[in-house]
């Protein structure tokens, strides 16, 4: 079935508008229609899989108008936001109650999902920029939504950083318009095809990364996440740490390097570099963290650099003319591992939020043995730090293999050694979260506490068993060749997408 | 040269956004930013003497004229550009100083040296 495509965007971006209407009298109608939004773009998502085609808005052909773009990519992220936005807005239905103004929350995060949409599809660069600021202003308010002290501090250092990456996104824009003289991503392409990169547009380009990064929160640009991510609701650390990062950023900045500047050698190495640094440090900060939520925002910063490094890695070995199915291969780790990475973050963030809303804290120290006391909690827990170190057949495992099979193929011996090492930092961390807020001593004033009811453990259970499944994206070849494949080949056939796109 | 000056603009608020202290001169920082980048495209579509860009009768009764309408006619494109830009940029200032607000209610200072509970 052929999906129009703006109505990915059309249908958050209309409900988020209606809710508000309703108000505190008609909460249960308003999370109604929520929910219904968020599965109904998670079929959709489902019904657009494997196939690529072009939406001209208003009928006006390109380069003229804008245009909404459907490739392998762009569904490979659509499947994985409907996804998240699905499992976190039930999980919101029982865990927002603690907060007042839940219409107007449950608003903004449709906003933040339909900006979302509206980045993957965008096929023209400043329309790509306008729903990354929709995305990113719904994200900043809600980070601040509790308006308590912490909440509020984070929202406002959060905002500084992600408003100087997008002036910088917007100033690369306008470079890119001055040089080439079109917004569209196709024909920008082709225009850099033929009159090769100047000075202008390399200045254009690093404006991309340094913006892009900040976005995707990469190690120089990483000082906001770790106090953003706790700061959020959990439902919305899940949307955050699960999928606008790598929608905002490592979508976006795959795009432009790949499919409209064209990968060369040296940002390959810039991209391996980046992600490198970011798994090793992230690794590193998160071991030594004690606030639950805290760590798990450290250990995301840790394994969006798996995913820059297998993406940076594959581009690598294109721009050196080296063997093409080791850089698919490459590639093929890094997308899946995004995938995997938005499910089980995800899961670990609901789970945390199960826990502090049955508790009450966050520290380390003040919980254990909580493992009788909230047993489908635990067992979420226990089946994503499972994925996120790797353990087979959780899903985690099969995307290190194939990212440190890459590498060994390519003969970058000491590449496959870190990820392996950080792999091990990331074991530390997740047994750490196991002892102590599972294992132990149960403290005296959590004798009474219950496991969470309803929606919640929907939630978590729907993406735990997603977990256990995902192998199965790779094992059966049905399945990889109509969702996996497509987006590698969208990022290894480089800059032939403006002739795609045009041609399509 | 107006490019340099615009670019110095550009520095001049990224300097204040990163140097600054008090919450409000860092949003103050990020509006010149975001000022100087609105500026840089609205001179992408300007031409010195040009004309707005807007066909009437007279520019299409000859090729002639046409081409000298296409020739002396500015880019509208980066205006309709900046308007949006412009509206986006309303939108976070508004949300940034509304933050800025609530944390003064919460902290009592704008003082960014003094708010500083999240560690680690």
């Amino acid at each position: 079935m052929s999906v129009p495509l703006p109505v990915f965007i059309a249908i958050p971006l209309v409900t988020a508008f209606l809710l508000p209407i309703f108000g505190r009298k008609g909460k249960a109608i308003a999370t109604v229609l929520a929910n219904l939004a968020t599965v109904s773009l998670l079929v959709l998502a489902v019904l657009s899989i494997g196939q690529s085609r072009v939406y001209e808005i208003g009928k006006w052909s390109i380069p003229l108008g804008i245009n909404l773009v459907l490739d392998g990519l762009s569904s490979l992220l659509l499947l994985a936001i409907g996804v998240v936005s699905t499992a976190a807005m039930l999980f919101s239905v029982r865990y927002m109650e603690q907060y007042t103004a839940k219409a107007k929350y449950l608003s903004l995060f449709l906003l933040m999902v339909a900006g979302m949409n509206g980045v993957v599809l965008s096929g023209d660069i400043f329309n790509l920029f306008v729903f990354l600021e929709i995305a990113s202003l719904a994200s900043y308010a809600l980070v601040g939504f509790g308006c308590e002290h912490e909440e509020l501090e984070a929202s406002f250092k959060y905002m500084v950083l992600g408003s100087i990456g997008s002036i910088f996104i917007l100033f690369g824009v306008a470079l890119v318009y001055g040089n080439t003289g079109t917004l569209n991503m196709a024909y920008i392409s082709k225009a850099i095809q033929s009159v090769g990169l100047n000075a202008g547009l390399m200045f254009a380009l690093a404006l991309f990364i340094v913006g892009f990064g900040l976005k995707a929160a990469l190690v120089p640009f990483h000082a906001w996440l770790p106090d953003a991510h706790p700061s959020a609701p959990a439902p919305i650390s899940a949307m955050l740490s699960g999928i606008l990062i790598k929608t905002l950023g490592i979508y976006a900045l795959a795009r432009m390097v790949f499919n409209v500047f064209g990968i060369s050698v040296s940002i390959g190495w810039l991209l391996v570099v980046l992600g490198i640094l970011s798994m090793v440090a992230g690794a590193f900060l998160a071991i030594g963290q004690w606030d639950l939520k805290r760590l798990m925002a450290y250990s995301s910063i840790s394994q969006i650099g798996y995913v820059v490094l297998g993406i940076g890695l594959g581009g690598l070995i294109i721009a050196r003319g080296g063997n093409l199915a080791w850089a698919s291969l490459a590639i093929l780790g890094g997308l899946f591992h995004l995938v995997n990475h938005a499910v089980y973050k995800s899961l670990l963030f609901l789970t945390s939020g199960s826990v502090q809303m049955a508790t009450g804290t966050r520290q380390l120290r003040e919980m254990g043995g909580l493992a009788e006391k909230l047993p489908v909690t635990r067992a979420a827990c226990t089946v994503a730090s499972a994925s996120i170190v790797g353990i087979p057949p959780f899903s985690g495992f099969w995307s290190k293999l194939i990212l440190v099979v890459a590498a060994v193929q390519a003969h970058f011996y000491w590449i496959a050694a870190i990820i392996v090492f950080v792999s091990l930092c990331t074991l530390i961390m997740y047994l750490k979260v196991q002892r102590y807020v599972f294992l132990g001593e149960l403290p005296e004033n959590l004798k009474q506490v219950k496991e969470n009811k309803g929606t919640m453990l929907a939630a978590m259970i729907f993406l735990a068993s997603l977990c256990v499944l995902m192998g199965l994206l790779l094992l059966l070849p049905g399945l990889k060749q109509t969702i996996l494949d497509p987006a590698v080949k969208v990022l290894t056939d480089g800059l032939s997408y403006s002739a795609n796109v045009i041609g399509m | 040269m107006p490019y340099a000056l615009c670019f110095l603009l550009f520095m001049i608020g990224l300097y204040c956004a990163v140097v600054k202290k008090n919450m409000v001169k860092i949003v103050i920082g990020i509006m010149v930013m975001e000022y100087a980048v609105n500026l840089f495209l609205i001179m992408l579509g300007y031409r010195t003497g040009g004309e707005a860009p807007i066909i009437d009768k007279g520019h299409l009764e000859s090729a002639s004229t046409f081409a000298k309408f296409v020739s002396s006619a500015v880019d509208p494109l980066p205006q309709a550009l900046v308007l949006t830009a412009i509206v986006i940029s309303l939108g976070s200032l508004a949300l940034m100083i509304s933050i800025c607000i609530r944390t003064y209610e919460k902290y009592g200072t704008f003082d960014i040296t003094q708010i500083r509970r999240l560690k680690g």
